[in-house]
């Protein structure tokens, strides 16, 4: 039975829209999807013309709408941005080749720059590399500080003003819903943001952080976008896939679910005397860090010394002797030297 | 009794992968009593196509919550979902939202 738009009333409707119910056809949603985009990047002050704005490109759904929608939107409204695609090269043989293809693909089809930065280019190090060091069961660590990095390393490389990313409504209410489980305040209180600096030197901003999945997925599916899904190989978090299908067995009973979340998230009130750890920054790169080393200057201490254990376990008292360039006791070695599998 | 019924299934988004990485099936669904809805097409799909780890294509009775279905390139929300007759020749689109982006 073929329902008619909601909003021009005269076309077929091809989906309801979970964020308001409507009914409404392809066209309508295009610019419904990209005008709301566009609503958000105004209100939140997104962007200042002439800024070189760098988009964390993996060849995913998520990225590539992004792309794609800036690119549209850049030129729609004049926003004034010159526009490059970042992606990451973790230099895992056979695994990003294809996302890779995929990004090329995206930097031909919507005529955008593009750099490709890759682990070796970066920490000296390409994560085939680390795991014959660590061995298969601690590369986790290694892949999830890394990659949390990369993107800021390679956007400095670029001299980029700005890193867009992909996530959507629904990646950041998980975020929310993960970090109340862990009670994890300092991170629930900053997770809603658009817009944070604290995550590295380059501020990084979220444009499609009021973007449901749904339709982001529907939006590359009438749009033919071509993008690249797979099982991410190295991280089967099984604490957040749990939170990932807890929010769309939400989602199936109540769409509105997701922002509700959100909502909650961006209200929530923190307690003054309630103690936030302090941020400082990296005394070796300058990255955002609680210690006087962050993660990865620590993971690539250890790898550089052969000491692959270094910054899995909490060594946080060996921080200053790393920093002193001093040498380690041989039972401080001996802890760190062996991986057990 | 209704006559058998050809469809075109596509699986995609990271769905295919439950389906040895194939997207386009054309199938035939076999006369039976009932006309085919979309909640008989999944049995039928888990009985013949899903080799290995229906849990994550198929919940209950009805799709894995994430798996966005598309009937004739048209949301199943607006076409009444599990209880969809299929046609002859419809077009059938599982796409999962659950993989990596
Ligand atoms: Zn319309
Ligand atoms: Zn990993
Ligand atoms: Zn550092």
């Amino acid at each position: 039975m073929p329902i008619n738009c909601s909003s021009c009333e005269t076309q077929r409707a091809v989906l309801r829209r979970p964020k308001t119910g409507h009914s409404v056809c392809k066209e309508c949603f295009f610019r419904a999807f990209e005008e709301e985009i566009h609503h958000t990047i105004v209100s939140a002050q997104l962007f200042q013309p002439g800024e070189k704005v760098g988009i964390g490109a993996s060849g995913g759904k998520d990225s590539t709408v992004l792309a794609h929608v800036l690119k549209v939107l850049n030129e729609r409204y004049n926003y004034g941005l010159e526009l490059i695609l970042v992606s990451v090269d973790e230099g895992i043989s056979g695994y990003r080749d294809d996302s890779l293809e995929t990004v090329k693909r995206n930097q031909q089809q919507y005529e955008l720059p593009l750099k490709i930065v890759s682990y070796q280019e970066l920490y000296g190090w390409t994560m085939d590399q680390i795991v014959k060091q660590v061995g298969l069961k601690n590369n986790c660590t290694f892949c999830g500080v890394f990659r949390r990095q990369a993107l800021d390393r390679g956007a400095m490389m670029l001299g980029v003003n700005k890193i867009c990313t992909g996530h959507n409504a629904d990646d950041i209410a998980e975020t929310v819903l993960m970090n109340f489980l862990r009670g994890d305040i300092a991170r629930l209180r900053r997770c809603t943001a658009i817009t944070t600096g604290s995550e590295g030197a380059i501020p990084r901003c979220k444009p499609l952080k009021y973007a449901y999945e749904k339709e982001i997925v529907l939006y590359a599916y009438f749009k033919k976008l071509d993008y690249f899904s797979t099982e991410c190989i190295y991280s089967p978090n099984a604490y957040r896939g749990h939170a990932r299908a807890f929010l769309k067995d939400l989602e199936a009973l109540r769409p509105s679910a997701i922002m509700d979340i959100i909502h909650s998230g961006e209200n929530l009130s923190v307690k003054e005397d309630v103690k936030m750890p302090v941020q400082g920054t990296c005394t070796r790169c300058g990255y955002i860090s609680s210690q006087g080393l962050c993660k990865a200057c620590v993971l690539l201490e250890g790898l550089n010394r052969g000491l692959p254990k270094l910054g899995i376990g909490k060594h946080h008292k060996l921080h200053h002797k790393l920093l002193a360039q001093e040498p380690l006791s041989e039972a401080e070695t001996r802890k760190l030297k062996s991986i057990d599998f | 009794m209704v006559a058998p019924i050809n469809l075109q299934l596509e699986f995609g988004g990271g769905a295919e992968l439950l389906f040895d990485g194939v997207k386009k099936h054309h199938v035939t669904l076999p006369s039976q009593s009932d006309p085919w809805d979309i909640k008989h097409l999944l049995v039928w799909i888990k009985d013949n196509l899903l080799k290995e780890r229906s849990e994550l294509f198929i919940q209950g009775d009805t799709v894995r919550p994430g798996i966005l279905v598309l009937v004739n390139d048209a949301d199943w929300e607006l076409m009444g979902e599990l209880d969809y007759k299929l046609q002859d020749q419809d077009n059938i689109v599982f796409i999962s939202t659950l993989h990596g982006g």
